[in-house]
């Protein structure tokens, strides 16, 4: 970067750059802003950052994770009615309901000896590294609130969501990109729920907190390309004015908000500069490309994985991928042996690749849904269920190799050390040393908290 | 922590360690009072436990309610009045054991020396209550006499001089012209002003000048437009229905009714109880039923299996939340779980309140919304031009209707003639006889058009064979299904064949009258006689082919399609003859038939005889052409009551499933004037509004006064812009608040408040902060300076069009689509949609006009802190970031407007600096200073040099976006165009000083 030539006196500069460290502060790099409540850093952090890897649409846990051969031997028959009576239900409403079958073989894997679903291969290979919790469950039972559920703690919208958090608590590492990226991509294998930008909305926090979306589509950030006939030597000419021009105003104005916008206009110039370099996978040999099964960069999960450890490498703080292939109404057979062969191996790649690059120890891996399947059939597929379904953990600071909790006989309840989602996210913020009690913030007079007035830490879960 | 607290000394010289009011207030001369002083402190650190909510109230005391604490308990009284020191409240909050003090410590922090002072003090003084200021009657105060003559200009400033006075500060001088014509321009209008306004101003800055300015500002369309944009955050207004697919809906009228409204400065009482309750008024006109689109602008779903008990509650809350936040600026929605934990509300007002929508005819999950489009209760809204054309169609229609149906001794003459004809045709006649049904399907396919295109079998030439499986499936015999009825069938996205035979005695031609859900296929003989693709409901008569038959065995197979939702068929054989009934008429001789009988065969016979078929296809054009214009027409969701009102139940923490709550009818917070009148018969959302806008109601006039202020001054008169309640702000200005909400309830004139706030001495004032009035005052809550804040989003977007030239003026309208990132809709579904720019003038509309898609709200809007609307926004952030600075540099929208301004500047005559004033009096409407003279000569030879050089890349960044480029040297285009994008991304262009 040229050091631009200041018109004013170097005392006004010397006032100029001050103020500029000051209002800066914050807007692409929050540091631990000022939160209503104090203390809220109470232990070690065993983690620095998250990458949550969701199975948008809802993931089967019957498919996936939590083995029930009664519910093979009951395949047919009817649904006893006293697991059902009295319970939501979406689209089964008023059906009759009949039990269907796990629709793959399960088998045990490693030292460990975890049970995974042959439709996940390749997971096979990392059951000692995760921490495979049956028995999760949410309160929402369709996807956009439940997604907001899974996101905020609460299906109202207007909240922020948990990577807004963690940046509101504990700040960023990352100069040049967003501290919260998020990545989506399309499943072939059921239909493609949508999802709302609400999902990374920073609510009620301030609007720096947000999730950027990086776009599979054109440029990764939007607006990130200069524009037509316009080179980066040009930007930066053009810049540099903009920064001469706004600091001669500040000269004349008392405005810390000039300074402060000079700094952002700077963040943007290296923005231009570091998302290509981001999403330019040249640089990856030939050996990670095969072990994600990806070239990149071609918006699919395989790539979004490969992307997030090159996030993870830059600092950013929670890196969120949402594959949308995972509602699996009908011909569940079919679609969830899909939806698995697209995350499988780029899944258990992105795991392998952390590790071998020590990263895997302060990266905390969240892989599932925003609910469960019910061990009803609808046809040949499954409905959406919130009374049971499973999520894995991985790496900082969670205990590798064992299964927590477990679920009724037909896999309908969470029956054993039941993981509602706030005690999942009192959890994931204990791994950074915060108290889930004490991260608040005042907003309408109230004290609002990610876990709302609920959610333990699970410490079984703890390495 | 603590320690240092305790430190602090009563009488302050750290002022800026305290809040403003500590500072200059507490005065030991002066009497505590409970509001100012006292409740703040109680509200923050007592009222969680022992506050108005029943259900998390510790110990069975309330501090919020003075019978209740100064009753004497088992170990005293938590007050006595007059004696602090045996109050039980000033002994735990002051209490040494840790343990022992309140609050808690672990729920929150101690009380500073300063409070537990401040508490005694009022104790000792007697411990008098006060009302919460907001919920106050509302009387006017007394305008102060102050001797400032350069400062006052209206009572406004005796106000605000005289609450300054008291405390030792003085107003701000008068900002410069250049800078207040801005000013004023930027808050009223959303745009800056043209250069030759600030010229004339800044020639005469009479007040004379300024408020001729004002006044004009304030009648202009432009000026409603900026008010609206307010307003649509707290309707939560959008052009999507916010969940799931978030699907279009299209709501642009009510939009337009909200601007038309602002223009006409119609009442803020009639503006409230039209919005409200505008299809309960006597003789509702449209604009009435549009206005109550309000009630209908919640976020809506269509999500498959959403429940719907559970999103009639989440809508009923919504509804709740967003008018008590717009009226009253009450936080009412947190009691929807439980009784509220700082102000006077239960639990039970929440549901009385939600009760006054249980007459909405309206659902909870709009299934199929997302195919059909249909939310529920709408209008048709016709511009002037279509009113005017809908009228001639209808005028047309009508007159060929008249025409029709009009009983001349002609027609008597030619209907005589027919029936003649008839009846000796009948004796003729010999109709074909028509063979049982047999019915296969259905066939399932991918979509419907597959479902039309696919042969699945039936088509060939041994297809209609009975005993011959066709995919699995068999023919089946339908002896039940009669001709001239509507039948159903079944399965989305599928075919269904029907297969019969005809008999026919002679080779003859005859008529068939069909209906299909939704398309239809016929074979003849195993030749195609009709094959359309279409999405409808089924109505006899759609279709009218006419077929040949031979004499003998026909054959005749038809397939029936559908997409989705009903599904079903018509068939008749017409024209053979009229129909039995009729036969037995025309065999009645006419002078003993029953006027009953005349008026039918008149009837048939204007809707069958030949000699008027020719009338008939022109009344069934006009026809037509009156509802292909009728489609055209914009719709907007209305209020409409449907038969019964539901049942509206208090629920439990919330809980939709929970039915065991009261049922609880319409009724007003119990701690508001008038709520006792609500306790007798059923009341009505119009019932709601006349509360609302009651003379003795004291609130929304504080709140809708506290929000034309912030729009006048970057902040509220009280800064917390949706909570006037207990955790909400006491405004420093509280008389001139008071003053100003009482002259506002006088007439609820909208106009005439603003342009007593903006011709002011207070907002002349400069914005610029002294030393010491950042110190004393550093969050301007005395208002003893202007603020400065830049732009809200829409009005960056409008600004960069507006001093382009490229700003197209229209009002109105259905919503329009500027350029957006390709791919940015990639995540919606149900449908999947693509975003097409919209080409021309629309291509250049105001902000507020941008297609409102909750849930990917347009990136550039969303940058600049634009809210979703999916929730009342009441305030937007005003943040800073980067990605600001990506799309003013990098958007179209801001390239096209920066190089469309340079070829505006190309057009004048001069040397470069002359033509650089030109542009700086367009964008910032002063002159460059030299140095920025220098900076930007730099840059443009610079770039003039580079692009010299590359004249591909110059016709590049000046051919950006849609709008024509006129002849002018690409190199020079291309340099200038870089100068303006300079100057378009100054802060000082974006921000309102």
């Amino acid at each position: 970067m040229r050091d631009p030539q200041p018109k004013t006196s170097v005392e006004q500069r010397r006032a100029f750059l001050k103020a500029a460290a000051t209002a800066g502060a914050g807007a692409m790099l929050p540091g631990p802003l000022a939160a209503t409540s104090h203390g809220y850093r109470v232990g070690n952090a065993r983690a620095k950052r998250v990458i949550h890897l969701c199975m948008a649409g809802g993931m089967s846990h019957l498919e996936s994770f939590d083995h029930k051969p009664e519910l093979r031997r009951m395949h047919g028959q009817p649904m006893p009615e006293s697991f059902t009576k009295g319970q939501p239900i979406a689209q089964l409403q008023g059906k009759r309901l009949t039990c269907l079958a796990p629709q793959f073989g399960f088998a045990r894997h490693g030292d460990s000896g975890q049970e995974i679903s042959d439709a996940f291969p390749f997971m096979a290979r990392i059951a000692d590294d995760i921490c495979i919790v049956r028995s999760m469950q949410t309160e929402q039972i369709n996807h956009d609130p439940a997604h907001t559920f899974f996101n905020t703690g609460t299906s109202i919208s207007g909240r922020p969501s948990m990577g807004s958090w963690l940046l509101h608590a504990i700040g960023s590492e990352c100069s040049d990109l967003p501290g919260y990226v998020v990545l989506t991509s399309v499943g072939r294998g059921g239909q493609s729920q949508p999802i709302a930008a609400r999902q990374w909305h920073s609510g009620f926090l301030p609007s720096n907190l947000q999730g950027v979306q990086l776009q599979s589509i054109g440029p990764a950030v939007h607006y990130v390309s200069p524009p037509p006939g316009v080179g980066m030597t040009d930007q930066r000419a053009l810049l540099d004015a903009i920064a001469e021009l706004n600091r001669g105003f500040a000269g004349s104005v008392d405005d810390p908000e000039i300074a402060a916008r000079v700094q952002q206009y700077e963040l943007a110039y290296r923005m231009q500069t570091s998302v290509p370099e981001l999403t330019d996978f040249t640089d990856e040999s030939e050996r990670t490309l095969e072990m994600y099964g990806t070239r990149g960069g071609d918006g699919s999960y395989a790539s979004n994985c490969l992307m997030a450890r090159r996030l993870a490498e830059r600092g950013v703080r929670f890196i969120q991928l949402y594959h949308r292939g995972w509602d699996h109404h009908s011909g569940i057979q079919r679609g969830f042996s899909i939806a698995a062969k697209e995350v499988d191996r780029a899944t258990t790649a992105l795991v392998l690749d952390l590790e071998q690059r020590g990263l895997l120890d302060d990266t905390l891996i969240v892989f599932g849904g925003e609910f469960g399947r019910t061990p009803m059939a609808q046809g040949n597929g499954r409905d959406h269920h919130i009374r049971a379904f499973s999520t894995w953990l991985c790496g900082g600071g969670i205990r590798g190799g064992i299964t927590h909790g477990a679920t009724d006989e037909l896999g309908y309840y969470a029956v054993e050390d039941v993981v509602h989602v706030h005690d999942l996210h009192a959890t994931m913020l204990h791994l950074f040393g915060i108290d889930h009690e004490k991260l608040t913030h005042r907003y309408r007079g109230r004290d609002f908290r990610l876990t709302d007035v609920a959610g333990h830490v699970v410490r079984a879960l703890l390495a | 922590m603590l320690g240092t607290r305790h430190a602090l000394p009563l009488v302050l010289t750290l002022a800026h360690a305290l809040p403003l009011s500590a500072q200059v207030e507490m005065r030991p001369a002066e009497p505590v009072r409970f509001n100012r002083d006292v409740r703040p402190i109680l509200s923050n650190s007592c009222y969680r436990c022992h506050g108005p909510d029943a259900g998390s109230r510790k110990a069975g005391l309330r501090l919020d309610v003075r019978d209740d604490a100064i009753a004497r308990r088992d170990s005293g009284a938590a007050i006595v009045p007059g004696d602090a020191a045996r109050s039980l409240l000033i002994q735990r909050v002051a209490h040494a054991d840790l343990d022992e003090r309140m609050p808690p410590h672990d729920k929150a922090d101690a009380l500073t020396n300063v409070e537990i002072e401040t508490l005694r003090r009022w104790i000792d003084e007697g411990a008098r209550w006060q009302a919460h200021w907001s919920l106050e009657p509302l009387v006017s105060p007394a305008i102060p006499d102050v001797e400032n003559a350069s400062f006052v200009r209206n009572p406004v400033d005796r106000f605000l001089a005289r609450r300054l006075d008291a405390v030792g500060m003085e107003p701000s001088a008068q900002a410069d012209p250049r800078t207040l014509i801005r000013r004023l321009h930027v808050d009223l209008i959303g745009m800056p002003p043209p250069p030759e306004r600030v010229r004339a101003f800044v020639a005469d800055p009479s007040d004379a000048l300024y408020e001729s300015i004002v006044d004009d500002l304030l009648a202009s369309t432009q000026h409603a437009e900026r008010l609206t944009v307010y307003w649509l955050d707290l309707v939560r207004y959008g052009d999507s229905s916010g969940i799931h697919g978030d699907q279009p809906i299209s709501m642009s009228p009510y939009r337009d009714w909200v601007i038309d409204a602002f223009h006409e400065n119609m009442p803020f009482d009639r503006f409230t109880r039209d919005q409200l309750a505008g299809d309960l008024l006597p003789n509702a006109t449209l604009q009435q039923r549009v206005a109550s689109g309000y009630n209908r602008l919640n976020m809506k779903t269509a999500e498959g299996g959403a429940q719907e008990a559970e999103y009639l509650a989440k809508y009923a809350a919504d509804r709740v939340r967003t008018t008590a936040t717009v009226w009253l600026g009450a936080t009412l929605g947190c009691a929807e779980c439980h009784d509220h934990k700082f102000d006077p509300f239960t639990a039970r007002d929440f549901y009385r309140m939600a009760a006054f929508f249980a007459d909405l005819d309206h659902k909870g999950y709009y299934a199929d919304a997302h195919r059909t489009g249909n939310w529920g209760p709408k209008v048709g809204v016709p511009t002037d031009a279509q009113a005017e054309e809908l009228a001639e169609r209808r005028a047309v229609a009508d007159r060929l209707d008249q025409e029709l149906n009009t009983d001349s001794p002609e027609r008597a003459r030619t209907r005589k003639a027919w029936e003649t004809q008839t009846l000796q045709h009948l004796a003729e006649q010999r109709p074909p006889v028509l063979g049982q049904w047999r019915k296969i399907g259905p066939f399932r396919a991918k979509g419907h058009r597959a479902a039309f295109d696919t042969a699945f079998g039936p088509e060939a030439p041994d297809g209609t064979d009975p005993s011959r499986p066709i995919r699995s499936l068999r023919w089946e015999e339908k002896p039940e299904w009669r001709d001239g009825a509507i039948h159903r069938l079944h399965g989305d996205n599928s075919a269904t064949y029907l297969y019969r035979e005809v008999e026919s005695s002679v080779e003859q031609n005859a008529q068939l009258s069909l209906g299909s859900d939704d398309a239809i296929k016929l074979w003849v003989n195993g030749e195609s006689v009709l094959d359309k693709f279409v999405a409808r409901g089924v109505q006899p008569g759609q279709e009218k082919p006419e077929i040949h038959l031979r004499r003998g065995r026909n054959t005749l197979l038809m397939k029936i399609t559908n997409g989705g939702g009903g599904y079903g068929f018509y068939f008749e054989l017409g024209d053979s003859g009229p129909p039995e009934p009729i036969v037995a008429i025309l065999k009645t001789n006419e002078s003993e038939r029953t006027d009953e009988q005349r008026r039918t065969i008149r009837e048939h016979y204007r809707q069958h005889a030949p000699e008027l078929t020719e009338l008939r296809r022109r009344l069934a054009a006009a026809e037509r052409s009156l509802t292909d214009l009728e489609k055209t027409v914009t719709t907007t969701l209305v209020s409409r009551t449907r038969d019964e009102p539901r049942l509206t139940r208090v629920l439990h923490r919330g809980d939709w499933q929970d039915e065991s709550g009261d049922v609880v009818q319409p009724g007003v917070p119990a701690c508001l004037p008038g709520a006792g009148d609500f306790d007798t018969s059923r009341r009505t959302r119009l019932d709601l509004a006349n509360w609302i806008v009651r003379n003795d109601n004291p609130l929304p006039a504080r709140v809708m006064v506290n929000r034309l202020w912030k729009l006048c001054f970057g902040r509220g008169l009280s800064p917390i812009l949706d909570d006037l309640g207990a955790q909400g702000e006491r405004p420093e200005q509280l008389a001139l608040m008071e003053w100003l909400a009482s002259e506002f309830r006088r007439d609820w004139n909208v106009r005439r408040l603003l342009r007593l706030i903006v011709t002011s001495g207070a907002y002349r004032q400069s914005s610029e902060v002294s030393a010491r009035a950042r110190e004393r005052d550093p969050e301007n809550r005395l208002f003893a300076r202007q603020n400065r804040f830049r732009f809200d989003a829409e009005f960056v977007r409008d600004q960069a069009l507006a001093v382009s030239g490229l700003l197209d003026p229209t009002v109105g309208g259905p919503s329009v689509k500027p350029y957006q990132p390709a791919g940015y809709w990639a995540e919606l579904n149900f449908p999947k949609r693509r975003w097409v720019a919209d080409p021309g003038d629309a291509q250049y509309r105001r902000g507020l006009y941008t297609h409102w898609q909750r849930t990917f709200l347009h990136p550039s809007l969303r940058a600049f802190d634009a809210p979703s609307r999916e929730e009342c926004t009441a305030e937007r952030p005003r943040s800073n970031t980067p990605l600001q600075a990506l799309a003013l540099l990098n958007d179209p929208t801001y390239v096209e407007a920066a190089r469309v301004l340079a070829a505006r500047t190309l057009a004048e005559d001069g040397e470069f600096e002359t033509r650089l004033v030109c542009m700086f009096d367009r964008v910032l409407q002063r002159v460059p200073r030299a140095d920025e003279v220098a900076t930007l000569r730099h840059l443009f030879d610079a770039q003039h040099a580079r692009y010299a050089e590359d004249p591909t890349a110059a016709t590049a960044v000046s051919t950006v976006g849609q709008a024509a480029r006129p002849t002018v040297d690409p190199t020079e285009h291309a340099a200038w165009t870089a100068v303006a994008r300079a100057l378009l991304n100054l802060h000082e262009a974006i921000t309102r000083y």
